[in-house]
C-alpha cells in the first residue's frame, strides 16, 4: 500500500493533536471527520488567535487614534499581506476580504456585472459549478439580458473543452471552478484563462475547494479572480476572500455602501475610497480575519505541496479501497491525476441519508445530498450522492472505516 | 441506529405496501424535500368522505420511503376530516421515530404527511413542518 509514505510527510499524529475537535468520541467510536469540503476543522492555534483578539486587543480597525484599534488595524491588514502572498496576488491592495467565497462571487457578479455587462453579452460558467458560482449569474442574466453558456463534462467527469473555442464566441466572463466540490476534477483554469483571454473575456475562479488543499499562484494561473473561503483552509467561517487584477478591481464600482468605502461624503453623493476598501463596507470580520491570516501561516509551515501529495496518496487509497464495495460507485475522475480529495459515490438500494446515518453511528462524518450541485446531479440522473472528503489530518485507518461501515450498510439495506 | 432503523421502517422500505400509483385519484399531490432532492407522490380515492384508497410513489431514503409506506396504509379508511387533522406526533408514533430524532431525519419522515395535507386541503397550501 502506497498510504504509508504519505504518512512520512510529515507526522501525522503530532498534527492530529493540533486539533482539539478530533480527540472525541461519536457514538462511542472515534471521531472520523470526512466533511472538510464542507467545512475544516481548525488548528488549536487558529481558535486561540481568534480568543487573543478578543481578550487582549478587541477594537476596530481603521478608525481609533488609540493603541488597541492601531494594533487591531496592524493585525488585520497583516493577515491581508500574509494572504497576499499565499496566493502570489502582485499587491496586497488586491485581497478584498468578504464573508465567503458566495460573497466573492457576488461581489463581482454584482460590481463588474452590472456595470459591463449588456444584453446579448455571455457569461460561459461549466455544469459542474456549485450553486454559488451559478447562481450569481443566473441573477446578472436576469438583470442585463445576457446569455449563460455551459462547458459539458465527459463520462469521467473532466470539462470538455473541444468545443472552447466556439463556445468563448461573445464571452465577457468565463465563472469556473479549480476543484469540483463534488467530482473532484481539477480543471486546467490557466488554459482556459489563456484561451478566453485571447477573446477578450475575464476568467473568475472558484477556488474554494482548491486553495485549501494545494499550491494557487494566481500570477501563473493568468486568471483576473479568484474566490475562496477561509472556513474550508482551517480559518474560521464568515471571512473570505476576492482576489482581483488592480487594474480591474480599481475600475470597478462599489458592491455594498456604508462606512469605510468611503472618501467625502455628502447629502447627495459622495466619492469612494480606493481599493480594496472600496469593497469592505462596514466593520468587517476582524478577528477572523487575523485567524485567517494565522491559518495560512499554519499551511504555510507544512506546505501547500506537501497537504497536496499527502491528500493524493489518501485519494488513491480511498479509490482503491472503494472499488471493492459491491455496488458501489464513484462519481468523477477514476484515478489521481487532476484530481483532488472529494469523492462523492451511491450505494445501490441505499439511499445517500441511510448511507450517512449508518456512518454517523460508525462514528465517520461525511455528507449526504446534492452539495449545491442540483445541476451536475440532474445531469447524472440522480438526487443525491454521499461525499468523503479528505483534508491534512486524514489517515488511511479512516478509509479502511468508511469501507467496512459501508459493508455494514449494504448488509443492513440489502 | 436501532432506533432509527428498527426492523418495521425496514421492512416497510424493502417491501411497501402501497407503492404505485391510482388510474383515477380523486387526489393526488407531490412534494419534494429540497434539502436531498426526496419526493413523494401520494394517489387517494375518496368516496363519501372516506378515503377508500391511497397508493404512494417516489424516490428518497429508507425513511421518508418507509414513512409514506405506513401512512399510505394508515389512512385507508380513514374520514377525509380525521386525515385533515392526522398529527406530526401521531405519524412518528406510527413508523417509531422519537420526536428528539436528528431534525434533518424529521424532516425525511414528514414528507409523506406534508404530501397528504397539501393533497387533502388543495394545491398550494403544503404546510410547513411546524404546522404539521
Amino acid at each position: 500500500m502506497t498510504a504509508s509514505a504519505a504518512l512520512n510527510l510529515f507526522d501525522i499524529v503530532a498534527l492530529r493533536r493540533e486539533f482539539p475537535i478530533l480527540n472525541q468520541s461519536v457514538n462511542g467510536k472515534t471521531l472520523a471527520f470526512l466533511d472538510s469540503a464542507a467545512s475544516s476543522q481548525k488548528p488549536r492555534r487558529v481558535i486561540d488567535c481568534l480568543e487573543d483578539y478578543y481578550r487582549r486587543y478587541n477594537a476596530n480597525v481603521h478608525r481609533g487614534i488609540y493603541r488597541l484599534s492601531e494594533e487591531a488595524t496592524f493585525a488585520f491588514e497583516r493577515a491581508r499581506g500574509k494572504v497576499a502572498r499565499f496566493i502570489n496576488a502582485s499587491s496586497q491592495r488586491e485581497i478584498v476580504f468578504v464573508r465567503n467565497t458566495t460573497e466573492a462571487i457576488n461581489l463581482v457578479a454584482r460590481s463588474w456585472g452590472d456595470a459591463n455587462l449588456r444584453k446579448g453579452d455571455r457569461i460561459l460558467l461549466s455544469i459542474m459549478e456549485h450553486h454559488s458560482n451559478l447562481l450569481p449569474w443566473q441573477m446578472l442574466a436576469q438583470r442585463t439580458g445576457a446569455k449563460l453558456e455551459f462547458l459539458p463534462i465527459d463520462g469521467e467527469g473532466r470539462l470538455m473543452l473541444d468545443n472552447l473555442d466556439a463556445q468563448l464566441a461573445g464571452v465577457r466572463i468565463v465563472a469556473i471552478t479549480q476543484q469540483s466540490n463534488v467530482l473532484g476534477t481539477i480543471n486546467p483554469v490557466a488554459e482556459i484563462a489563456q484561451r478566453a483571454h485571447a477573446v477578450g473575456a475575464l476568467v473568475l475562479v472558484d477556488g474554494a475547494q482548491s486553495v485549501p488543499h494545494m499550491p494557487v499562484d494566481v500570477q501563473a494561473l493568468g486568471i483576473d479572480f479568484l474566490a475562496f473561503s477561509g472556513h474550508k483552509m482551517c480559518g474560521p467561517t464568515g471571512i473570505g476572500v476576492l482576489w482581483g487584477r488592480r487594474a480591474i478591481l480599481e475600475q470597478m464600482p462599489p458592491f455594498l455602501g456604508g462606512g469605510s468605502m468611503i472618501k467625502v461624503v455628502g447629502l447627495y453623493e459622495s466619492t469612494y475610497a480606493d481599493i480594496p476598501a472600496r469593497f469592505e463596507a462596514g466593520t468587517p470580520a476582524i478577528a477572523e480575519a487575523i485567524a485567517l491570516g494565522e491559518a495560512v501561516d499554519f499551511l504555510q509551515e507544512i506546505g501547500m505541496d506537501r497537504i497536496y501529495a499527502h491528500e493524493r496518496e489518501l485519494l488513491g487509497y480511498a479509490l482503491e479501497r472503494l472499488s471493492e464495495v459491491e455496488g458501489l460507485r464513484v462519481y468523477g475522475p477514476a484515478t489521481t491525476e487532476m484530481r483532488g480529495g472529494a469523492v462523492s459515490f451511491t450505494l445501490d438500494n441505499v439511499h445517500p441519508h441511510d448511507v450517512a446515518a449508518v456512518l454517523d453511528n460508525e462514528g465517520i462524518a461525511v455528507r449526504a445530498g446534492h452539495h449545491c450541485a442540483q445541476p451536475l446531479h440532474a445531469h447524472y440522473d440522480i438526487p443525491a450522492t454521499t461525499r468523503a472528503s479528505f483534508y491534512l489530518y486524514n489517515i488511511p485507518e479512516e478509509v479502511d472505516r468508511l469501507v467496512a461501515a459501508l459493508h455494514k450498510a449494504r448488509t443492513l439495506f440489502g | 441506529m436501532d432506533d432509527l432503523y428498527r426492523e418495521l421502517i425496514l421492512e416497510h422500505y424493502k417491501h411497501p405496501r402501497r407503492r404505485g400509483r391510482l388510474e383515477r385519484p380523486d387526489v393526488s399531490a407531490e412534494e419534494h424535500n429540497p434539502l436531498c432532492g426526496d419526493r413523494v407522490r401520494i394517489d387517494l380515492q375518496i368516496e363519501n368522505g372516506v378515503i377508500t384508497d391511497a397508493r404512494f410513489d417516489g424516490r428518497g431514503c429508507a425513511i421518508s420511503q418507509a414513512s409514506a409506506s405506513m401512512l399510505t396504509d394508515e389512512i385507508i379508511g380513514m374520514p377525509v376530516e380525521q386525515a385533515k387533522q392526522f398529527s406530526k406526533e401521531q405519524l412518528l408514533a406510527l413508523i417509531g421515530i422519537p420526536l428528539n430524532h436528528n431534525p434533518v431525519r424529521i424532516k425525511c419522515a414528514l414528507l409523506p404527511l406534508k404530501t397528504l395535507k397539501a393533497g387533502l386541503y388543495g394545491v398550494g397550501h403544503a404546510p410547513d413542518d411546524d404546522e404539521l
